[in-house]
């Protein structure tokens, strides 16, 4: 693996930005909007409900958390859509880039982007709405590796679904963490859940961190093994979601569908 | 001049001389065969052009070349290495400029070559940028974007990309449509002298043919998918009874010449 090509995957992205406030703003107000509205409807909760139960970590943490996951997955599609945006796949794959190069490239660009988010939301939550992480102890860090790793997964399998089906399929990748949301608990106990929805949160990755953080605010003490289960499931994703991008090059290469998106072959 | 299938022995890619040699490349989508068992070389310092009445088979032959389409059957060969088995090491010292894919246009002329350059691994990228920019004359739009220049300035800057690795082997498809006939000269001047001074091989696609008899040393005629005859664009059309390249491109494309006879006639 060339550093330098990922490197420059990355740049790409990075002079993207830099050179659009359409681009620049994104990364700040939509965090800045969800952590104001989840600020105030937590201290509102706190003053209706009965007392003693503190809603800001347990919902506005929780939706910090969630907001952070959506910020990787997007950082990842969003520099992929860049190449879908100006046509630059003949250009791109036609080079010496490798698979993972590229990926790679795609995956540090989304961790340069939703660092800044995560700056936002927790200057924000933290400043203005008395949201604190010592709450969460160290479990906060693998907490937000799994959240991390699943965002990057998912991310990866988005750009998969637009390489396989063309650039109108960027309408399934958008929707996808409002899907997985009911499933992953990020607002209520999984037990709330019918089994059927619970056997399913069983094999998402941030249902253990969101059941982690409510046993943790309840007092309790977090179940290692589920932990390491949700690390494990969510290593085990970012590897199939890139077997699934490997096949699906593959797939575009035999098929003529990169050559197509820029030019007509046949 | 030979019979297109017939010119390339069994170690044609172990001989340092050709950059290119391509071996029973054959591309078949369901019942249609759009590249059938093609067989070719580009040799040093020869610029060879591609030609053929649309649809036959000419990108799909270079999508080939560049890895973005997969071959049903044959082999590509860059500077001896197998596009199959090596692809990194092979695109490393290929490039290419296509019509149908300029750079993006959201990026500045500088960031895209060195975003490229990059890719390529060029050493000493910021002085090979600088050349670049004199080169192709685009010093006064290094910080502009690319989505804003002209036809012209656009393919000046995809050209600059094409050969910022310094590629033994660059592919041009259409390299000069939609320019005006100076713009167009122009590129061919700046094609000719890059040529002329490295030790790759140029294939050419092109639907001019003063420009391909300007240029090229060699020319390929296809048709549905064939290389149905090659040689010297200034002599072939006499060879053929043909007045100029123009003429015997439009029997070619009308199927008048007899296809896949033993020496090419």
């Amino acid at each position: 693996m060339n550093l330098t090509r990922t490197a420059a995957v990355f740049l790409r992205h990075f002079y993207l930005v830099r050179g659009s406030v359409a681009r620049v703003l994104p990364l700040f107000v939509w965090v800045t909007v969800d952590m104001t509205l989840w600020g105030f409807m937590s201290r509102y909760l706190n003053k209706v409900a009965a007392p003693g139960y503190n809603f800001v970590p347990a919902l506005l943490g929780a939706v910090l958390l969630w907001d952070f996951f959506i910020r990787v997955m997007q950082g990842v599609t969003t520099a992929f859509f860049e190449d879908v945006w100006s046509r630059n796949f003949l250009n791109i794959f036609a080079t010496p880039l490798s698979i993972s190069e590229y990926l790679g490239g795609l995956v540090l660009s989304s961790i340069g982007t939703s660092s800044v988010g995560l700056m936002v939301m927790l200057v924000l939550s933290t400043t203005v709405f008395g949201l604190s992480f010592f709450t969460y102890g160290v479990l906060l860090l693998p907490f937000l590796l799994v959240l991390f790793l699943f965002g990057i997964a998912l991310g990866i399998l988005g750009t998969s679904v637009v390489l396989r089906y063309g650039p109108a399929a960027e309408w399934f990748v958008w929707p996808i963490p409002a899907l997985i949301s009911p499933f992953a608990g990020v607002f209520y106990p999984l037990s709330t859940l019918p089994a059927w929805m619970r056997s399913i949160s069983s094999v998402l990755p941030p249902s253990y961190v969101f059941e982690s953080i409510r046993t943790i605010l309840a007092g309790g003490s977090v179940p290692l093994e589920g932990l390491y289960r949700a690390v494990a499931l969510a290593v085990l994703d970012v590897l199939l979601a890139c077997a699934v991008f490997r096949w699906t090059y593959r797939y575009a290469v035999r098929t003529g569908l990169i050559a197509r998106y820029s030019a007509e072959s046949v | 001049m030979t019979s297109a299938g017939g010119r390339s022995g069994p170690n044609l890619h172990n001989q340092p001389s050709k950059v290119l040699a391509v071996e029973g490349l054959r591309k078949v989508y369901g019942d249609t065969v759009a590249v059938d068992t093609v067989s070719f070389t580009v040799q040093r310092n020869e610029i060879v052009g591609l030609l053929g009445p649309n649809g036959a088979g000419k990108t799909t032959t270079i999508n080939m070349i560049l890895s973005v389409l997969e071959p049903t059957s044959g082999t590509i060969h860059i500077e001896g290495l197998d596009l199959a088995k090596h692809r990194q090491q092979a695109l490393e010292r290929t490039n290419f400029a296509a019509v149908y894919a300029p750079l993006p246009g959201n990026l500045t002329v500088a960031q895209n070559l060195r975003i490229f350059g990059m890719i390529y691994g060029v050493k000493h990228l910021s002085d090979r940028i600088e050349a670049m920019l004199e080169t192709f004359e685009l010093k006064k739009y290094r910080d502009t974007r690319c989505g804003v220049l002209s036809s012209g300035e656009q393919t000046r800057v995809c050209l600059a990309k094409a050969v910022i690795n310094q590629p033994t082997l660059l592919l041009l498809d259409e390299p000069t449509a939609s320019l005006d006939p100076a713009t167009a000269r122009d590129i061919r001047n700046l094609i000719r002298q890059i040529a002329a001074q490295g030790t790759g091989g140029v294939l050419w696609t092109s639907h001019n043919m003063y420009e391909v008899q300007e240029v090229c040393d060699r020319v390929l005629f296809m048709s549905h998918g064939k290389i149905l005859l090659q040689g010297d664009p200034k002599s072939l059309p006499q060879e053929y009874g043909k007045e100029n390249l123009e003429e015997l491109f439009i029997s070619i494309a009308h199927e008048k010449l007899a296809m896949g006879s033993a020496d090419g006639r």
